[in-house]
């Protein structure tokens, strides 16, 4: 089949001096401009780091985006997905036009508008109705298209009754409603969204969700919509595109994109500390964690039949202490799956000398669904009930379905939906 | 790859740089509803939650007016000819404020728009543009109050004659709104780096007004300052407010020269402004 392509990113890059403007700016502005007179290139162009703000860099520019191409096909729903800070928002900040690339280009064979933040333009003085009007048209509509949808947009917004009413009285959560009415009824044919969907309640999530997927599914509008929620991402989207330190890492479908982007959180099955930066309270410290199969090798991938077993390593630094200690499980959708904790453990009824010991956890063979895992290690007292120290992320682990009858899928080959997936009996 | 069905059929592009100079008059007419609901929320939200509400328009330019007669008439003895000087302060005032208007409200377009322009694209120049259309009314109402006076002072017995050339005063203030837009869109460029033109806009009106004949004719400072003289003549602000006397009160003179050259340097003004106005747009956002 002939590719549609309507949008096209051709070697994006953008950068973006630190600090502050100030004098150097002068500076620097002039010494840009003698070298463009006499016809060399930008010097402030060559040097720059990579993007990652946890290291002290050299320079103080900084590439938030690097060489960045991809294509979306007409009728598309795009997700970006990636870490704060990989340059998502800039993405779409060149996307949407309000600033320029550094060099490269994108190419378009259709009207972008851009929800980047609902209420951009809301007048406070103005009342909902006229802000109606003005935010229309602020995104790019003409007076009669937003009064031929006028009475739509406030039906789906929920706000008739206060639609005549300055909008400096409403509650934040109808400002949001109001203004994602108003977007919800653009119709240009590439509609770029930015974590619009993490205000409001949860029954306007779901109805602006499911506004989404209409305009998509039916409107066959492309949309490029980035998010932290992987539940939403996963819903609307049918590409993906993963970004990390400004560069896209991975580019495909939805599913492997978003396990590309978890993985890529912890895909550590075997984690040790040195003393200076283990996980500790005062009178425990966490030294090595490991997930091992059955002939207790240490794997990142485990079978669903098989039993998972965490080994968790601890010293303990102080003599008298009573405690025990538990983990928490998350799925790649960081839903918590489960918890627990040692509750009939020794330690809770004799404290043991300083020295190192080995606790292990089983999980059962044929329980999980498949897919990327991240478990948590906890130190807690009891009586009173306090948690020493929970630290997310100490190891992680995928879970890798079978066909065949030992497992809950049988010979069924299409998608499974659970976050668990346990071999039930049927009588 | 794919390139077989890739001809050059792309609606835009989106590149580093702007071409030279493009005033996309097009997307502009395409976005002329949000230009006028600019204008709209200009003006009916000035004055919201106030008491005297529009009456501020008119307060303003009286007192102004007042103090001046005062100071620069009674005191300072500037001999204004025929005309009251109360009149002929009112209309050089009415007249300037749009300038100073359209000239402040543009010329930090950028830095107190920046939340709206770093969240969606819209041709930029609609903001400026709806500043001085806004302002139009604004001085429109102020107008009003100066044709009362008018009115007020030929029953008064006030030797005031109209000038056949105020069919030409539209033109005149439209000259005056694009050369305070160019100016304002030049200032606003420069304010998004350099903060310093920010504080240099608010004193520098200020100057401009004693070297722009606001409250003297220019005829006088010819006489009193010859040296200083030059000063005035080449402000073309002060060819606009001569002549906006000359056509509402029919004082002072009319220099045709001077016009050409008000015109001149305000087409110059406004292209320079556009092009660097255009040139900030694309990536004013990271400085700002």
């Amino acid at each position: 089949m002939k590719k549609d392509i309507i949008l096209k990113a051709e070697n994006i890059s953008k950068q973006y001096r630190l600090g502050q403007v100030g004098t150097g700016t002068l500076s620097h502005d002039i010494n840009r401009w003698w070298h463009k007179i006499r016809g060399k290139e930008n010097p402030y162009l060559k040097i720059g780091d990579v993007n990652d703000r946890s290291i002290k860099g050299t320079s103080d520019y900084v590439w938030a985006l690097q060489d960045i191409n991809f294509e979306v096909e007409r009728g598309e729903v795009l997700g970006i997905i990636g870490k704060n800070g990989a340059g998502k928002s800039t993405l779409l900040k060149i996307l949407s036009k309000v600033t320029a690339p550094t060099t490269g280009r994108i190419k378009s064979r259709g009207r972008i508008a851009s929800l980047l933040e609902v209420g951009t333009g809301f007048n406070g003085e103005m009342t909902g109705r006229e802000n109606i009007f003005l935010n229309g048209a602020i995104l790019g509509m003409t007076k009669k298209e937003i009064s031929s949808k006028l009475d739509e947009i406030i039906e789906f917004s929920g706000c008739e009754r206060y639609i005549d009413t300055p909008v400096k009285r409403y509650s934040s959560g109808m400002t949001v409603r109001l203004a994602f009415a108003v977007a919800a009824f653009l119709e240009p044919e590439i509609l770029v969204i930015d974590e619009v969907l993490a205000v409001g309640d949860a029954e306007f999530q779901k109805k602006a969700i499911g506004k989404m997927q209409d305009i998509s599914r039916e409107g066959g509008r492309t949309v490029l919509f980035v998010s932290h929620n992987m539940a939403a991402v996963k819903s609307l989207c049918t590409k993906g595109v993963v970004m990390e330190n400004g560069k896209v890492t991975y580019q495909g479908s939805i599913d492997n994109a978003i396990e590309e982007y978890l993985s890529g959180k912890n895909n550590n099955s075997f984690r040790t500390w040195s003393k200076e930066n283990a996980p500790c309270c005062d009178f425990l410290r966490l030294l090595e964690v490991k997930v091992v199969k059955l002939n207790n090798e240490i794997a990142l991938n485990h079978a669903i039949t098989d039993e998972i077993e965490i080994e968790f390593t601890y010293e303990i630094l102080k003599e008298n202490q009573l405690f025990t200690h538990g983990f928490n499980l998350f799925n790649s959708h960081d839903i918590h799956i489960l918890s627990s904790h040692d509750k009939d453990s020794q330690t809770l009824v004799d404290s043991l000398p300083i020295g190192i010991y080995s606790k292990a956890i089983t999980i059962p063979g044929n329980f999980l669904a498949e897919g990327g895992y991240s478990c948590s290690f906890a130190v807690m007292r009891y009586n009173p009930f306090h948690v020493e120290f929970h630290e997310l992320d100490v190891v992680g682990f995928n879970v890798i379905d079978e066909i065949g009858s030992k497992t809950a899928r049988g010979n069924y080959s299409g998608g499974f939906p659970g976050i668990v997936r346990p071999l039930l009996n049927w009588k | 790859m794919n390139d077989n069905n890739t001809p050059n059929d792309w609606l835009f592009e989106i590149t580093p740089k702007n071409k030279f100079f493009s005033l996309n008059l097009k997307e502009v007419w395409q976005y002329r509803d949000l230009l006028l609901l600019f204008v709209k929320r200009d003006v009916i939200t000035v004055y919201k939650q106030t008491v005297l509400g529009p009456l501020w328009y008119l307060i303003q330019p009286l007192f102004t007016s007042v103090t001046f007669t005062i100071i620069f008439n009674n005191v300072a003895g500037i001999d204004t000819g025929t005309v009251p000087p109360f009149l002929f302060n009112l209309a050089g005032i009415t007249v300037w404020n749009y300038f100073t208007a359209c000239l402040t409200g543009t010329s930090d377009t950028f830095k107190a728009n920046a939340a709206i322009f770093g969240k969606v694209y819209f041709p930029r120049i609609i903001t400026p543009l709806s500043v001085v259309i806004s302002n139009l009314v604004k001085f429109g109402i102020q107008f009003l109050i100066f044709i009362g006076f008018y009115i007020f002072y030929y029953f008064q017995g006030a030797n005031l004659g109209l000038n056949g050339l105020i069919l030409f005063f539209p033109v005149l203030i439209i000259i005056m709104g694009i050369l305070g837009l160019g100016l304002g869109m030049l200032i606003s460029a420069m304010v998004t780096k350099y903060r310093d033109f920010s504080h240099l806009i608010s004193f520098g009106i200020q100057l401009l007004m004693y070297l722009s004949a606001v409250m003297y004719p220019m005829s006088l400072i010819k006489d009193k300052l010859p040296g200083y003289g030059w000063l005035v003549e080449y402000n073309p602000l002060a060819y606009i407010i001569e002549t906006a006397r000359y056509m509402l009160l029919n004082v002072g003179e009319v220099s045709v020269l001077g016009l050409l050259y008000t015109l001149a340097v305000t087409i110059a003004v406004f292209f320079i402004g556009l092009l660097v106005f255009n040139k900030t747009e694309k990536s004013f956002i990271d400085t700002v």
